[in-house]
């Protein structure tokens, strides 16, 4: 139970030489040797009859958890956010950032016993690129001009132009690779290279693992049997775990999450991640279209309020722009923006207003308590002079009849952990996602510009003044970087927890073990 | 009705095709209903399978070949000509390149579901109707008042407060059962009925005040009639009087009662199966509307038609077998 408690002291001071005891003590199983065997069964918070194994749709958090279980990928997101080598053990980019090639690690044989070749890695990403792909992950390919196996065992990556970050654009979690037979693979076959075969996908009840005893990494997938349960009921996945009737618990609600931390047998644990809510405002709609408009009520919102009252302290201030410590490039020196109804006044006095009327969309989709976060904004907006009218949106169908189309909404965002990533497909102009709505220049020119800056520091300056560009003329109010709570019974044992997706960035079942 | 069954005749085979008519005529206006109810739900699948991934290309490419852009007069003609024969179709989720069958979807589901609700009958029906009777009997006693109150207690709360409880007391508190429900089609048959243990519980707590007051409503009402007086008069005791003379009078009403509770059981426990981790066809339902998948939704929703009206025709079966003036209305 003491690792509980340091680990909510940990959120609250990470500075010096503390943080650094801390960190040793909240993780105990660092200098443990992973044991095998056993079963572990984890309820998920999400399953539906149409979970599938198809690369293609693997987009909800039952089917990625299994992406990263029976499946591998080129590279992988390790846990402190570092792109390392797995089907392919080395890679580089000879001339420029724009051309890759990649190669693949030797004698890796499928669970169907045939070894991975390149024209299974060509076949598996070319699944994602072309006219009829009906992939999630196709704007993700848009930019590879060219694709090609260079002999059996090394593919080569022309792109249109520089990134440096392809290699963590390929870590994502769709580009599983899977065998091919004349240059296509079965997408629903469930044959992979990973950690655990895939014994039965039982649409929106659960999926069943053994172990890969032929898995190319001897110090990885360490349980006999890995049984994912889907349980979207929130009292009933914490029973589940009280009773040990699974091992772990992906999601636990923040409101009685310090409550769950007083039941022996069972550890919370969280990580501050990629996901962050926001409100995103259409800045080409009137008035947000004008920058001082945004200001005003960038300042008027208290985001200690949400973070203390919605998310339980499970959260950081959120600071107008999208990057979070969960990321390589984020700028500490970027200072946290405060709740100032004075200076909000200052602003709509710059934007020639004296009052200001708005409407705000929320519903219980974009986020839990997005609704009462309505409540919040319009009660601190108003020392502001700003009258918030909050309107209730149906949650049923809320992404596609309010999110993007109401001009000031409620939304949140999750994704890996990758600057690149988040900019260019939530607020690079003409992005199909970009939900602000916002043309910047210089920022747009930025965006292209790190993608293929080899220079680290060089890189690190672009996307701090791209967090400033985002956090001073942006339209999204960034309210919180949100935490991944999640429980485990006592006998889970884990390293440090990776940040770019719940339950160990989903490699759980590859990383973990019984005590 | 009687108009209905004046024109066919009167006889007891007629007044049965009569009611099978009438079935069928329902089932094919609730079709439409159900069709042109769907094409009324917000949003269309294709945005809401690609979700947060949706891009204007991509929902395009899916609803091509789903045939949603295709106009509703067709598609309805299309669907219930195929369902007619017993075929669903194909499911619009799965996305990529292979359909599931709506059938392979759903008859797993409706398995799990007519066990839990036969199961559930099995207990609660004989219960229901053996306390009806013990309530009627010992009427305006103090075990007639208890068990009225308990059940009707039961009944009050909302069902997934009744879950929580049994949950709270018979799974966290004293472990005797599991909380979870869920299970596989490979497993034991012993094994399922454990793990159903707790929903059975709470769906017959549900269930059980409805039917238990009608039966004990219904013999108190016939009480009074000059034949129990005569039967009295004969010597009969109480006991005998009711099961021997008054239930074979009363099973009209009980039957539409049961008839309708198990009908409930069918299509009404979605609250109890998402508090159990239940695999049970109102989950799918539920899932399916989320995901506008048409055909899944069509299917579960014309299962739930064929449900109540099987149950009803029953019912009136069972009414008009032990009322044969049914047969010859006046």
């Amino acid at each position: 139970m003491k690792t509980h408690k340091f680990a909510l002291n940990r959120r609250e001071a990470l500075v010096g030489v503390a943080a650094s005891m801390i960190m040793a003590s909240t993780n105990p199983s660092v200098a443990q040797t992973p044991k095998k065997g056993g079963r572990l069964r984890v309820a998920l918070a999400a399953g539906a009859t149409s979970d599938t194994v198809d690369p293609a749709v693997m987009d909800s958090a039952f089917t990625i958890p299994i992406a990263y279980t029976a499946f591998n990928h080129l590279t992988e997101t390790d846990s402190s956010g570092n792109v390392v080598p797995e089907l392919s053990d080395e890679w580089s980019s000879e001339k420029s950032p724009a051309e890759w090639t990649f190669r693949l690690r030797k004698g890796v044989e499928f669970h169907n016993g045939k070894t991975m070749t390149a024209a299974d890695v060509i076949a598996s990403l070319n699944y994602h690129r072309g006219e009829n792909s009906k992939s999630a992950a196709k704007p993700f390919l848009d930019a590879v001009e060219e694709l090609r196996a260079d002999g059996s065992d090394r593919i080569r990556v022309r792109l249109k132009a520089p990134n440096v970050d392809f290699p963590s654009t390929i870590s994502d979690y769709h580009f599983v690779i899977l065998p091919s037979t004349d240059g296509k693979i079965d997408p629903l076959a469930g044959i992979g290279t990973g950690p655990y075969v895939l014994q039965k996908l039982d649409p929106g009840v659960g999926a069943s693992f053994s172990r890969n005893s032929n898995y190319f990494k001897s110090d990885r997938a360490f349980f006999d049997e890995v049984e994912l349960r889907a349980v979207i009921d929130d009292a009933a996945r914490n029973n589940a775990l009280l009773t040990g009737e699974v091992d772990g618990i992906d999601q636990i609600p923040l409101q009685i999450a310090s409550r769950l931390k007083q039941v022996p047998a069972i550890k919370i644990v969280e990580t501050v991640g990629t996901e962050h809510n926001t409100l995103p405002m259409r800045t080409d709609i009137a008035p947000f279209n004008d920058v001082n408009v945004r200001m005003a009520i960038k300042h008027a919102i208290d985001r200690d309020a949400i973070v203390d009252k919605i998310m339980f302290g499970y959260a950081k201030p959120g600071n107008d722009n999208p990057i979070s410590r969960a990321y390589r490039y984020f700028d500490s020196s970027l200072e946290l923006r405060k709740y100032d109804p004075e200076k909000a006044k200052w602003y709509l006095k710059q934007a020639g207003l004296s009052s200001l009327q708005v409407d705000l969309s929320v519903a219980g989709s974009p986020f839990p308590g997005a609704v009462e976060t309505g409540s919040l904004v319009q009660d601190a907006a108003r020392a502001a002079g700003i009258e918030v009218n909050v309107i209730r949106e149906v949650d049923d169908g809320y992404w596609s009849n309010v999110w993007m189309q109401r001009p000031w909404c409620a939304a949140s965002w999750v994704g890996p952990a990758s600057e690149d990533w988040i900019f260019t497909n939530a607020y690079a102009q003409g992005a199909a996602w970009n939900d602000t709505f916002w043309k910047n220049e210089r920022f747009n020119q930025l965006l292209v510009h790190a993608r293929g800056e080899q220079n680290d520091n060089l890189r690190r300056e672009m996307y701090a003044e791209m967090q400033r560009l985002v956090r001073d003329d942006g339209g999204a109010v960034v309210l919180t970087y949100n935490s991944y709570v999640m429980g485990l019974r006592d006998n889970v044992e884990h390293g440090p927890l990776a940040a770019n997706w719940r339950l160990d960035g989903y490699k759980f079942a590859e990383r973990w073990w019984f005590s | 009705m009687s108009k209905f069954s004046d024109i066919i005749g009167g006889t007891l085979g007629a007044t049965i095709a009569n009611r099978f008519l009438l079935g069928i005529y329902t089932l094919f206006i609730v079709s439409i209903l159900i069709f042109s109810a769907i094409a009324f739900l917000p949003g269309d699948y294709a945005k809401a399978a690609l979700g947060h991934s949706a891009t204007p290309e991509t929902v395009a490419a899916l609803q091509k070949e789903l045939g949603l852009d295709r106009p509703a007069p067709e598609r309805y003609l299309r669907w219930i000509g195929h369902a007619a024969q017993g075929d669903f179709g194909s499911s619009f989720s799965a996305g990529g390149t292979q359909r599931r069958l709506v059938i392979d979807i759903i008859l797993p589901r409706l398995k799990n579901t007519l066990l839990l609700a036969g199961v559930t009958a099995l207990l609660a029906v004989p219960l229901a109707l053996v306390l009806g009777v013990l309530t009627a009997l010992a009427r305006n006693s103090f075990l007639d008042r208890l068990l009225n109150a308990a059940t009707l207690t039961a009944i009050s709360f909302p069902e997934f407060f009744v879950a929580y409880v049994l949950m709270l007391l018979l799974a966290v508190k004293f472990p005797l059962f599991s909380s979870m429900a869920s299970m596989s089609a490979d497993m034991p048959i012993v094994e399922k009925l454990a793990r159903i243990a707790l929903p059975v519980l709470t769906l017959t707590l549900v269930i059980l005040a409805h039917m238990m007051r009608m039966t004990r409503a219904a013999i108190i009402s016939l009480l009074n009639s000059s034949y129990v007086e005569c039967a009295r008069l004969k010597g009969l005791p109480e006991w005998r009087i009711v099961v021997g003379h008054v239930l074979p009078n009363a099973w009209a009403p009980i039957a539409n009662v049961v008839a309708f509770n198990l009908a409930y059981l069918v299509v009404g426990v979605v609250v109890v199966e998402v508090v159990f981790v239940y695999p049970g066809i109102g989950q799918t339902m539920v899932d399916a509307i989320r995901l506008r998948d048409v055909p899944v939704i069509q299917a579960c929703t014309l299962i739930f038609a064929v449900t109540f009206v099987v149950l009803n025709l029953l019912a009136d079966l069972i009414a008009i077998a032990t009322n044969p003036r049914l047969v010859h209305p006046k």
